[in-house]
């Protein structure tokens, strides 16, 4: 039965292609805004021909089998640019389904007087095919998935900047749940700025974090330590009354971790261990700020 | 065998550590050292480690064992430069260095043993003003 | 990759070094797999005077990674548990060899059979997590 679908696949390779492609550029669906046709026929020519040569050289029960890596490489290949670009999952679904409906016609063409080899060989056809719309899916489900896991990227790094409030001073004000990733880029961006500007006091401030457990405190002590280990000092500010209760309440140790209220007293706080002193001065000028 | 030199400066010693250290050469920079702080009286030890990329557990032990036996001999030490990716590297394996003080880079870490210096003893000047580096 | 002598640790880091620039690991993600690395090297020639490590770069969901089994054949360890925690050392170490690599790296597996030797193999991903 095989052999009657490898034949098929081998002796028509043109005409599959050519309703393949017209199924194809028929359908509504078609978005010639993301590819061109041209590009479009020569993926499809390459993946009928991979195709053909698969089913002629190996089973079609199994599509991971060796002779299939070159076809599942191409539509993998196609699934994940897909899915970069844009098209919809049923947008790619229909284009390796639409190869399905393609090979079938020109099967019951040719084989329309001997109606049990054709269901024999559309049965393996469907088999093979759906086999394939699997792998498809799987990859461009992958595709997107980087997508996302870049975009995560980015917002970490844009989520946790650090300010510079003070010769020798930074500020860094963290928003949001603090995990183990997002600690690490935090950690990572703040120890680099200390280097960079070589400050010597780093303010975290966590009035944006909405809780802090265990884990979290953990996360924050190991920032403390490593900014420590650089050779600056590090106060915590922000921590509101619930906050300062379940730190307690969970039994967390930040009892050799300067911490402040407001993110004011630890700039208070700063200025004082550098030496530097606020002052209002006499002609109502507003506040001035001198070494 | 290669030696790590140490360098005096007046009532300092400064360590500054290029190379990947393997495990013998720092034991030997562990014993260098804690000879020259008690050959010269240093007073403080800075160890330079901003060429260091990798600072392992041993590696740690050693900084801790150095800090250690000074303070014993009446040396302060301070370890300077340290690379983020270590000092996150560090903290992560659990090693957070205790007892040993830290700086930014060798101007602030020299500040820093000046201003210990100057607290925990009367401020007196050093007899020897003259910078003579010795090698070892 | 043979490790033997002390000296053969810094090439040994080297090698780790060149394979994690090549799949593009950050620097925070380069030292602690070094690290991490080391320190089972440290134990491998302290405890069963050297071995060999096998080091792959693997790909899981489209992520780059590095793999690195070290394998020796010394005493083996009795107790892994009590080897993983923190502070225990049957030698005269500070203990954080092991449980310290584990927490530094994505991956951590370690078999060991008292008499015939230990395998550690520990995996790291390009992005750390």
């Amino acid at each position: 039965m095989d052999n009657t679908l490898a034949k098929v696949l081998q002796n028509n390779k043109k005409k599959i292609l050519e309703i393949w492609m017209q199924n194809q550029l028929s359908d509504v669906s078609l978005r010639d805004d993301l590819i061109s046709n041209e590009e479009l026929r020569r993926q499809s020519e390459e993946l009928l021909s991979g195709l053909a040569h698969a089913v002629a050289n190996g089973s079609t029960e199994n599509v991971h089998a060796p002779e299939y890596e070159q076809v599942t490489e191409i539509l993998s290949d196609i699934s994940i640019t897909r899915a970069r670009q844009g098209f919809s999952p049923r947008e790619t679904g229909m284009y390796v389904l639409s190869l399905k409906k393609a090979i079938s016609q020109v099967l019951e063409e040719n084989y329309n007087t001997q109606p049990d080899v054709l269901y024999k060989s559309l049965l393996t056809l469907t088999n093979l095919i759906d086999s394939l719309s699997m792998v498809t899916f799987e990859t461009y489900i992958k595709g997107r998935e980087e997508v996302i896991l870049r975009q995560t990227d980015e917002i970490n790094e844009i989520s946790t900047p650090v300010i510079r409030v003070w010769e020798g001073i930074l500020a860094l004000p963290i928003i949001g749940t603090l995990d183990s990733a997002r600690t690490q880029t935090v950690m990572e961006n703040l120890l680099q700025e200390i280097v960079n500007t070589g400050s010597s006091i780093a303010i975290l401030d966590i009035s944006g974090v909405p809780a802090v457990d265990s884990l979290v405190a953990q996360h924050l002590i190991k920032t403390v330590s490593a900014t420590r280990l650089m050779g600056a000092e590090c106060i915590i500010s922000g921590i509101r009354a619930e906050i300062a209760q379940t730190i307690v309440h969970l039994g967390i140790d930040l009892s050799n971790i300067k911490t402040k209220a407001t993110l004011a007293s630890a700039l208070h706080l700063a200025f004082s261990m550098r030496n530097v002193e606020v002052r209002n001065m006499n002609k109502n000028k507003g506040l001035n700020l001198s070494r | 065998m290669e030696r790590i030199p140490i360098l005096k400066m007046g009532p300092f010693l400064l360590v500054t550590i290029q190379v990947d250290l393997y495990d013998r050469l720092a034991l030997n920079l562990e014993s260098d050292l804690i000879n020259m702080v008690s050959k010269t009286g240093a007073r403080g030890v800075l160890i330079d480690i901003s060429a260091v990329s990798i600072v392992d557990s041993f590696m740690g032990r050693i900084l801790g064992n150095i800090a250690t036996m000074s303070r014993i001999m009446d040396a302060e030490t301070v370890v300077v430069g340290m690379q983020p990716a270590v000092a996150i590297t560090l903290v992560e394996l659990g090693l957070t260095l205790q007892g040993v003080h830290t700086a930014l880079d060798v101007e602030k870490g020299m500040e820093l043993l000046q201003e210990k210096m100057g607290i925990s003893e009367h401020p007196e000047q050093d007899e020897e003003e003259d910078q003579d580096d010795s090698n070892d | 990759m043979q490790i033997v002598r002390e000296q053969d640790v810094v090439p040994f880091r080297n090698r780790v070094r060149e394979l994690s620039t090549k799949i593009g690991m950050s620097l925070v993600n380069q030292t602690k797999l070094i690290t991490a690395a080391s320190e089972l090297v440290r134990n491998m020639l302290k405890y069963a005077n050297g071995g060999k490590v096998l080091l792959e770069t693997i790909s899981k969901n489209a992520q780059a990674g590095i793999r690195l089994t070290f394998t020796d054949e010394g005493p083996g360890i009795a107790d892994v548990q009590q080897a993983m925690r923190d502070g225990f050392s049957t030698g005269k170490s500070l203990g954080l060899g092991l449980p310290g690599a584990k927490r530094l790296v994505n991956e951590f597996d370690i078999k060991s059979t008292v008499g015939q030797g230990t395998t550690v193999t520990i995996i790291h991903w390009k992005h750390g997590r």
